[in-house]
């Protein structure tokens, strides 16, 4: 029954899709089906929840696709989960867009396919069999791709969206791959055959390999990110926020069905891998995130990096389960499912802010913005706390999933291989690295954005956006207070996904007295966000206050107050730039080859000194450039072959015929 | 009984494979439709005997379609073509007779070597059949690619496909259908060469393919 009511919901969605391909020219047009979108998702979301909290798998084949193996749909809570997030992130983005997707000027090119995205990535959820789930897998590839060349006209959209249909359909090809490697020679292709099949260990090797391929180029992990910094700022923002939070996450759940559901039993050392792939990623997402001045580019670089936290969470829980040890298992996927509702939350918060920024002022370059925070004071308030949770602060919900895997990595000396041993607690330390770093990337991009003065006409001339976007930014900024506050709850909601994974759960948190946490023990470690928000909010209160009560009330005469800048000029202001120096010289040296020249004029000469700083991508140097450069020299000696004779073409398939053949007669 | 139903097979098969040598070094246009209507002729018999030892009526069918379409039909056809195009005088050079026909043993060789090796479970008769099929679909790839007429292409397509219904006649229990799918689509194939042919004269005066190659403008 659920499975056929979200069934309906994507059938709804693609009619939308197919009704705003006529009318999109329509000046109501853009608000009925952003209107529509967001309803099919409140019911599809609704739903979701239902099936999470009833802990049933509702199956249902439809006559669709291939006529031997139908097309099955499936539902149990680890879906659900999925679905709750995508259909939350959906709703949002709807929503916001209403208001956004005004300012669209092509809005023929952004409406059907923004529809039959989002039916896309709820079918990969629902998808119960390789079939049906490559194909969703695809459509919902080739949709967002639609979507990033929304704007087709600028040079560089056309290049990002060139990179991410290549990197989209190698990462399918893998995932294609790794399907037929599941499915066996007698071709298992339901997830319940799969289930019931496990592959010999060098077949689960290569699935491991190729899924991390597969999903994690489109989840964005490091070597395989490079599409997601070009694709997510070239769409439409609230195209972004969905690619950014929660088509990521879509990725995410293929990683989790194939590697931990349909896999079997993992070696301990699949953990190894996965979390040091986690790690990496995570700290060079944020290195990358510091050294960029475009807030979006900026955005989707942190994209990376809690799509590698969220690995480490999974890689934990393959190292956990390979040793046997479920409960602390069960302990890093709740981590990292938790991570992955939170970073849908705030990313498609951040991604929303920095689309209201777009159309009031025009920029996405934070150099040219400044001083916001007057213009747009409650865009700002929202995209703070958006900072503040993806920064880790607590009470936010960020703070929560960081800490619950730093829980589970503490828990490391129970494992018995030294290999994991060893890596769990240097991983551990890439990671408090990167939260750091990332709270410093999250100050650079509010502090440059929205504080000091307006550093261009177009700031300074910025207005507050639509009440739509605000009620949306504000209501993702309430949900990551919450579930920083009562995490307990959100945790008990993630149980029943876990324990379809792991046959094992957390314990019961709601029942843990005054709302805490407790992961482990209670005298091991316990959280509780309710206490400290209560602690912040009433130390900074009484602390607001004494400073009013207690400053002396005696006026001032002063100088008006410069703060270091004797000029008016906002040119002497504080960059993003000289922000993210320090880091730069400290890291970047090292994995961007930063280079810094310093010119200054000799005395007498009156023109400005300058500072040129130089960054390469070593990742794009090293593992693209080269493919690129040796695809393109094949291509060019392999030209000859578009002009050749009917008779040497013949010769061609005559010849490889004839070796085939030899091939045949010389191994067999 | 047995021994004769294979021994016959044998040799009609083999002999479709002699034919097909001999198709390759035709040099005169005339003569290559001889030669090919000859293998038609022995095509519908090697059909036609198949049926007869595999009780299987529908066959002689297919051998008497071989018969009026391949060995009639579509020689005459093809005769009065070039009859009408006016290149009934021209002599093809292509590579020397004997590396062809050096190829064209290495071919047979080959296909034996793989086709013997592959079936080796399977019943006598079809092994045989398939190895001499392969052999003739291979021979008639050999002819279109050495030859730079293009009644000589279509005459080499047109041996492949008797190739590919010696192979589905040598397997027990083929079903007309796929036959009459093979015969269209000969028919088909022959259609369209043959439009092709024409369009190529008019605009060309000539059916050589290169004059394609010339008006595009490269000889790379």
């Amino acid at each position: 029954m659920p499975v056929a009511i979200l069934l309906w919901c994507v059938l709804a969605y693609l009619l939308v899709a197919a009704f705003s391909v006529g009318l999109a020219k329509r000046p109501f047009t853009t608000s009925v089906v952003y209107a529509a979108t967001a309803l099919i998702s409140v019911v599809a979301c609704v739903t979701a929840l239902f099936c999470l909290n009833s802990s049933q798998i509702a199956t249902l084949r439809l006559p669709l696709g291939l006529p031997w193996l139908g097309a099955s749909f499936h539902i149990d809570a680890l879906s659900a989960f999925f679905l709750v997030v995508v259909n939350l992130g959906t709703a949002a983005a709807s929503a916001y867009a209403l208001g956004y997707g005004r300012h669209e000027t092509s809005p023929e090119r952004v409406l059907p396919f923004f529809a039959a995205f989002l039916a896309g990535m709820n079918l990969v959820v629902l998808a119960d069999d390789a079939f049906t789930f490559l194909l969703a897998w695809e459509f919902m590839s080739l949709t967002s791709w639609a979507l990033v060349l929304a704007h087709h006209r600028s040079p560089e959209n056309i290049r990002a969206s060139y990179i991410y249909i290549l990197m989209a359909s190698f990462g399918t090809f893998a995932l294609l791959l790794a399907y037929g490697l599941l499915a066996g020679p007698a071709g298992h292709y339901g997830f319940d055959e799969i289930r019931a099949h496990h592959p010999d260990a060098l077949y689960s090797v290569l699935v491991l390999g190729l899924v991390l391929i597969g999903a994690g180029s489109k989840a964005g992990l490091v070597p395989l990110h490079v599409w997601l910094p070009l694709a997510h700022p070239a769409a439409p923002s609230h195209v972004s926020a969905l690619m950014s939070g929660v088509m990521t996450k879509v990725a995410v759940y293929a990683f989790i069905r194939i590697v931990l559901d349909l896999l079997g039993p993992p070696a301990w050392w699949w953990g190894v891998v996965v979390l040091g792939l986690g790690g990496i990623t995570s700290l060079m997402g944020v290195l990358y995130a510091l050294m960029q001045h475009d807030l979006k580019r900026l955005l989707a670089y942190h994209t990376v990096e809690n799509i590698g936290i969220i690995f480490i969470g999974l890689g934990l829980t393959l190292a956990f389960r390979a040793n046997g040890l479920m409960a602390t298992a069960a302990l890093a996927l709740t981590a990292a499912l938790f991570h992955v509702f939170n970073h849908s939350i705030f990313k498609s918060l951040l991604f929303f802010g920095s689309g209201a920024i777009l159309t009031a002022t025009g920029e996405r370059d934070m150099e040219h913005l400044g001083g916001l925070i007057h213009r747009m004071p409650l865009t700002a308030f929202a995209f703070l706390v958006g900072c503040a949770a993806i920064s880790a602060l607590p009470p936010l919900n960020g703070f929560v999933s960081e800490w619950l895997t730093f829980q589970a990595i503490l828990l490391s000396p129970e494992l018995s291989q030294w290999g994991l041993k060893l890596i769990v607690p240097a991983v551990g330390a890439m990671l408090a690295l990167s939260a750091a770093l990332a709270a410093a990337c999250f100050v650079k991009a509010f502090g440059i954005t929205f504080l000091g003065r307006a550093r261009t006409r177009a700031a300074e001339a910025a207005k507050e956006t639509d009440r739509f976007s605000l009620a949306v930014m504000f209501g993702f900024a309430a949900i990551c207070l919450l579930a920083g506050i009562l995490p307990g709850f959100v945790i008990d909601a993630i149980a029943p996904a876990v324990q379809i994974i792991l046959g094992g759960h957390m314990p019961h948190q709601a029942s843990v007295p005054w709302l805490s946490i407790v992961p482990i023990a209670q005298n091991r470690s316990s959280y509780n966000g309710l206490l400290v928000f209560m602690f912040i909010a009433i130390s900074a209160s009484m602390s607001a206050y004494a400073i009013h009560v207690l400053a002396s009330k005696v006026v001032r005469r002063a100088p008006a107050w410069d703060g270091g800048y004797p000029e008016k000029s906002p040119l002497t202001q504080y960059t993003a730039g000289s922000f993210a120096q320090p880091i730069r010289r400290v890291f970047g040296t090292l994995i961007f080859r930063a280079r810094e020249r310093v010119e200054i004029p000799p005395p007498g000469d009156t023109r400005p000194a300058k500072i040129e700083v130089n960054l390469e991508d070593v990742i794009w140097d090293v593992l693209y450039a080269p493919i690129s450069g040796s695809i393109a020299f094949l291509a060019d000696r392999l030209n000859v072959l578009q002009f050749l004779t009917i008779r040497r073409y013949l010769t061609l398939v005559f010849g490889a015929l004839v070796v085939l053949l030899l091939a045949i007669a010389i191994w067999r | 009984m047995h021994n004769l139903a294979f021994d016959v097979s044998h040799l009609l098969a083999g002999g479709l494979v002699l034919v097909s040598f001999m198709m390759l070094y035709q040099d005169r246009l005339y003569a290559l439709l001889n030669v090919f209507a000859l293998h038609a002729v022995l095509l519908s018999l090697s059909v036609g005997w198949q049926a007869y030892i595999q009780d299987a009526p529908h066959l002689y069918v297919t051998a008497l379609i071989a018969l009026i379409f391949k060995a009639l039909i579509i020689p005459i056809v093809l005769h009065r073509m070039i009859v009408r195009l006016g290149i009934h005088r021209e002599i093809e050079t292509t590579a020397g007779i004997g590396p062809i026909m050096l190829v064209g043993i290495g071919l047979v060789g080959l296909s034996m070597a793989v086709m013997l090796r592959v079936t080796a479970d399977a019943n006598l008769i079809a092994r045989e059949d398939l190895a001499f099929a392969l052999s003739v679909l291979l021979l008639g790839l050999l002819i279109m690619v050495t030859r730079r007429n293009a009644v000589g292409q279509v005459v080499g397509f047109m041996s492949l496909e008797n190739g590919l219904v010696l192979a589905a006649t040598g397997a027990k229990g083929m079903p007309l259908v796929v036959e009459i799918s093979v015969a269209f689509s000969v028919l088909i194939a022959f259609i369209v060469i043959g439009i092709f042919l024409f369009r190529i004269r008019e605009r060309f005066d000539s059916v050589d393919v290169q004059a394609l190659d010339r008006f595009r403008g490269d000889r790379r």
